[in-house]
Parts: structure tokens; C-alpha cells; sequence
């Protein structure tokens, strides 16, 4: 069997216990309705007033960094539906540090399923589809009331974005729980590039520094979460004058941060060890 | 004497308790730093869109931002304190043991929450504060006796936001769950303090609203008074009457409760 075959059963194999394991999660969350459905409303909430700072400052002035309200609106919607979708399908390994720190983690090891499966779908919590809600909720008034000159490109680029911008969130958090592996206790690390992209990118590159829209550009790319491929949609100069081809990259720049993410999570997974007694 | 030597001692646990987590407070720093870059630089675009919002001028906006990056885990302006502790305690039943200590519960929690924003305030505040005062333009004051009335000002803020957590907290008593309590300490805080837009740049009658409200003398007020913006006695008046208003109430919701508990078990 050649490597892609490997890799194929190993994906195949993933996926399965994960659906198991999320399965599970959600059968049991669904035997307690009312707080489940608690949760999701006070999620809404929670997310929508994120929203509400936007308004506040939009309720002063009438462009930010030269984007109107729709556009931010539009750079909003994407940066957080895909983080939405990210925290959904693997924000439980967030949680990492605990397990090793306890040393329950060891119960995952001796299972027979890949231990990011099984760590990214403990706990599933089913009532982060508020985030994802919330963030299609604003993604759609920005399309709405944005003035687009919609091409079948643009068209077809916004869910191909949302995917990429997705996975690329999702490397993140796979390297956020590798990197506790080795720092227990610095979780609150992970947050600065998880919620302060998701903020980042709330607000257009204009606003910021050039060095700052550098680094999230090359070295840390969630530039192309939304700010590239939503300069090109919107019609306007993409950040640091990139060429229009970027515009298409997301897609090969979230793969390519799997390469490091998952690098990453097998050093930490191989310099486990576990709490001893 | 003795009870005051008990809630100094009590204090100081909780300050080295927090100073354990090196690594902890070492990625709440960066944390902070990079939360209070963001919103620098979205800030700078708002006041070059609409100089003198608010009657700040940049550099205050920019003071602004990094004064709530300082105050954010010393005030447990968000939740973070030790709410969730005392909420998880009165959940489990464990409380009962805070009650028949020979201390009183409100007190007690106090001095441990104070010990905690001390250690915030010196291992998690003051580096944020100041690289983003150093690196971006920013108005801090000359005078010295103005830090002073700015300290003082601190003081009165941890109280009135103990006052707050401690209600949310002794609402366990009732709800037992406390998430969703949790949950609207963080709403609350992230707009009705200003952590997410100095509340004199609400829109009115929105900004009116907000600023009568005892979350305002958290991070409005000590930034006000700090950047010159307002006078110091009229700042503690507002800070203290919101504190004794929340404390007074702490303690009477506090006598209700302890009369509800229940030990269950044998």
C-alpha cells in the first residue's frame, strides 16, 4: 500500500470514530432540550452583540478605513461563519491542556482511533451552531446590501472562501492544542490568535498597520480568511497590492497550513508524557 | 485586630496562588497585547473618521485602549475572578464550608478577590500598558498626585466590581447553574464597562444610559479622571455609591441565602 493509501485509510479511520464520538455527544446533549436550547439562544446573543459594537461605531461615522457598513458586514459574516464552522467541528481541542494536565489524555492514547479524532470530537458541543448562524445572519444582509457586480467568479469564491477560511481557522486551533502539549497553562495564548483574528478581521486591512497586514498576510496567513478574496469580490485594491490571482489562493493557503498544523500536533502528541503517579 | 490580620492573610494567599501560574500570566500578557493592538488601531481609524469623538482626542483613545487591556483580568471586567469559584462551590455544596468558617463570606471573598487583582495588576497589567503607551502616541498625565487620585480611583473600582460578581456568584443559590449568570457578567461587561467603545462615544441616549450604570465606574471613570477629562470627587462619589448600593445588597441577598442552604447527604 502506497503513502496516499495510507494516509487515505488513516483520514477514512479519523472521520469514522469522530462521527461516533460527536454522535454520541449529541444524543446526549439532545437529553436535556430546554438547556440545550438555552445555550443556543444565549450563544445567539452573545455573538450578535460582537455585531452590535460594529453598529455602535457605525452609528457615529459612516466609513471605517474607507469600508462602508455592508462591507464590513461582509468582512464579518466570512471571518465568522468560518470560525464558527472551525470552533464547531474542532474547538473541543481547546481543551487540550486540562486533559494533560490531569492526565486523562492517556485514556484517548490507549483507544484504538486517531487521537485528534477523538480530541476534537469530546465533548462536541452541537449549540456552537449559534456562532455559525449568527455569522451566516450577518454574511447574508451584507450580500444583500453590498453593491457587487456579481461574476460566476465572485459567486462561486464566497463559499470556496468560507471552506478555506474554515480549515485555515481550524489549523490554528490544531496548533493552539499541539503548543499545549508543551504549555499547560498558556491556553489564553491561543485566543490571541483565535478571537483576535476572528477580531482582527472583523475590521478592514486599511485600518491597519502595514507590518501588522504583512504578517497576517505571509508569515500567519488569515489575510486570506476574507480580506483578500473580499477586497476582489467588493472591487476594490487588494491588501499590500497583491496580484489578482491571490484573490483565488485561499483554497492552497489552507492546505498549506495543515502541513505545519499537523506537523505540530505530532511533535506534541510524541513529547506526551503522561502526568506519571 | 485579629479579623484584619484573617482577611490580610487571606489576601495575600490569593496573590501568591495567582503568581504560581507563571506561564498563565506570561500568555495573558501577550494576550492582552494583541487584543489591545487590534483595537488600537480600529480606534485610530474611528477618531480619524470623526476627530474629538467622544471629547477624546487619538492619544486619549489610544490611553484608553491599553488602560482597558490593564484593567481587564485585574477588574475581572469580563468575569474571571473568583465568581465561577464561589458559584462551582455553591453548586457542589461546598459553601457550607466557607459558612461555618469563623469569617464572614462576603469579607472573605473579598480579600481573596483583592489579592487576585493586585497580582493582575502588577503581573498582567502593567506590560501591556506600558508597550502600548510607549510605542503609540498616548496622553498619561505628569503629575504624580494625579496617579495617586488615579490609584485611589482603582480601589474604589475593585469594589464596585466585586459587588457585581459577588451577586452574580450568590446567584447559584437559586439557579445552581450558574452559566448563564457567567454569560451575562461577560455581555454586560463587554459593553456596559467599555471595553468594546468608551461609553462617551455611545450614541445617545444609549451613552447616557450606560454611563449612570455601576459598570461605568470600572473602566470609564479611573480612565476619565486619569486622562483629565474629569474631577476626582465627583468620580468617587459615583464609584462609592455604586459600591455601597452593591455591597449592602450583596449582604442582604447573602442572609437570604444562607437561611435556603440545604446540606444534602449525611
Amino acid at each position: 500500500m502506497g503513502e496516499a493509501g495510507r494516509v487515505r485509510d488513516g483520514l477514512r479511520e479519523g472521520w469514522r470514530a469522530y462521527r461516533l464520538i460527536a454522535g454520541m455527544w449529541i444524543r446526549s446533549t439532545m437529553a436535556y432540550r430546554l438547556s440545550f436550547a438555552m445555550a443556543l439562544v444565549s450563544g445567539l446573543l452573545v455573538t450578535g452583540l460582537d455585531f452590535v459594537a460594529i453598529l455602535l461605531m457605525f452609528s457615529r461615522v459612516d466609513a471605517l478605513g474607507g469600508y462602508s457598513l455592508p462591507e464590513v458586514a461582509f468582512l464579518y459574516g466570512l471571518s465568522a461563519t468560518s470560525f464558527g464552522i472551525a470552533d464547531l467541528v474542532i474547538g473541543s481541542a481547546g481543551r487540550l491542556g486540562s486533559r494533560v494536565r490531569d492526565g486523562t489524555l492517556d485514556t484517548l492514547l490507549v483507544r484504538p482511533a486517531p487521537v485528534l479524532a477523538q480530541v476534537a470530537a469530546d465533548r462536541f458541543a452541537l449549540h456552537r451552531v449559534s456562532r455559525i448562524t449568527q455569522g451566516a445572519l450577518v454574511l447574508g444582509y451584507a450580500l444583500a446590501a453590498t453593491d457587487v457586480d456579481w461574476t460566476v467568479v465572485k459567486v462561486l469564491l464566497v463559499p470556496v472562501t468560507l471552506v478555506s477560511g474554515a480549515v485555515i481557522f481550524g489549523a490554528v486551533l490544531v496548533a493552539g492544542a499541539a503548543f499545549q502539549f508543551v504549555a499547560q497553562d498558556a491556553a489564553e495564548v491561543q485566543s490571541a490568535f483565535t478571537y483576535g483574528g476572528q477580531t482582527l478581521l472583523q475590521y478592514p486591512p486599511t485600518v491597519f498597520g502595514k507590518e501588522l497586514v504583512r504578517a497576517v498576510t505571509f508569515v500567519f496567513p488569515l489575510a486570506f480568511v476574507n480580506w483578500v478574496p473580499a477586497a476582489y469580490v467588493l472591487g476594490r485594491p487588494l491588501p499590500l497590492d497583491l496580484p489578482g490571482w491571490a484573490a483565488y489562493a485561499p483554497p492552497l493557503v489552507a492546505l498549506a497550513c495543515c502541513a505545519p498544523a499537523g506537523l505540530a500536533w505530532r511533535a506534541g502528541l510524541r513529547s506526551y508524557r503522561s502526568t506519571g503517579s | 485586630m485579629g479579623s484584619v490580620r484573617l482577611y490580610a492573610a487571606v489576601a495575600a494567599g490569593s496573590f501568591r496562588r495567582y503568581a504560581t501560574y507563571r506561564v498563565a500570566t506570561a500568555a495573558g500578557v501577550f494576550t492582552n497585547t494583541v487584543f489591545g493592538l487590534i483595537l488600537v488601531y480600529t480606534y485610530l481609524a474611528l477618531w480619524d473618521e470623526r476627530p474629538q469623538l467622544g471629547g477624546y482626542d487619538q492619544a486619549q483613545a489610544v490611553t484608553y485602549v491599553w488602560l482597558g487591556q490593564a484593567l481587564f483580568a485585574t477588574l475581572a471586567l469580563q468575569g474571571g475572578g473568583f465568581e465561577a469559584e464561589l458559584l462551582e462551590r455553591i453548586r457542589t455544596g461546598a459553601v457550607v464550608i466557607d459558612l461555618y468558617r469563623p469569617a464572614d463570606l462576603q469579607l472573605w471573598w473579598f480579600a481573596a478577590d483583592f489579592g487576585r487583582s493586585a497580582f493582575q495588576l502588577l503581573g498582567r497589567g502593567v506590560i501591556p500598558f506600558a508597550f502600548g503607551t510607549l510605542v503609540f502616541p498616548s496622553a498619561l498625565p505628569a503629575d504624580p498626585l494625579v496617579w495617586l487620585r488615579f490609584l485611589l480611583a482603582l480601589l474604589l473600582a475593585t469594589l464596585v466590581s466585586f459587588g457585581i460578581r459577588f451577586l452574580v456568584a450568590l446567584s447559584g443559590f437559586w439557579l445552581l447553574d450558574g452559566t448563564g449568570a457567567l454569560r451575562m457578567l461577560m455581555v454586560t461587561g463587554m459593553f456596559c464597562t467599555g471595553m468594546a467603545l468608551p461609553l462617551n462615544a455611545f450614541p445617545e441616549p444609549l451613552g447616557g444610559i450606560v454611563r449612570a450604570l455601576p459598570w461605568s465606574a470600572m473602566l470609564q471613570m479611573p480612565a476619565d479622571l486619569l486622562m483629565g477629562e474629569t474631577g476626582a470627587l465627583g468620580t468617587y462619589a459615583f464609584q462609592a455609591g455604586w459600591a455601597v448600593v452593591l455591597l449592602l445588597l450583596g449582604r442582604m441577598v447573602q442572609t437570604a441565602a444562607t437561611r435556603r442552604v440545604v446540606v444534602q447527604g449525611g
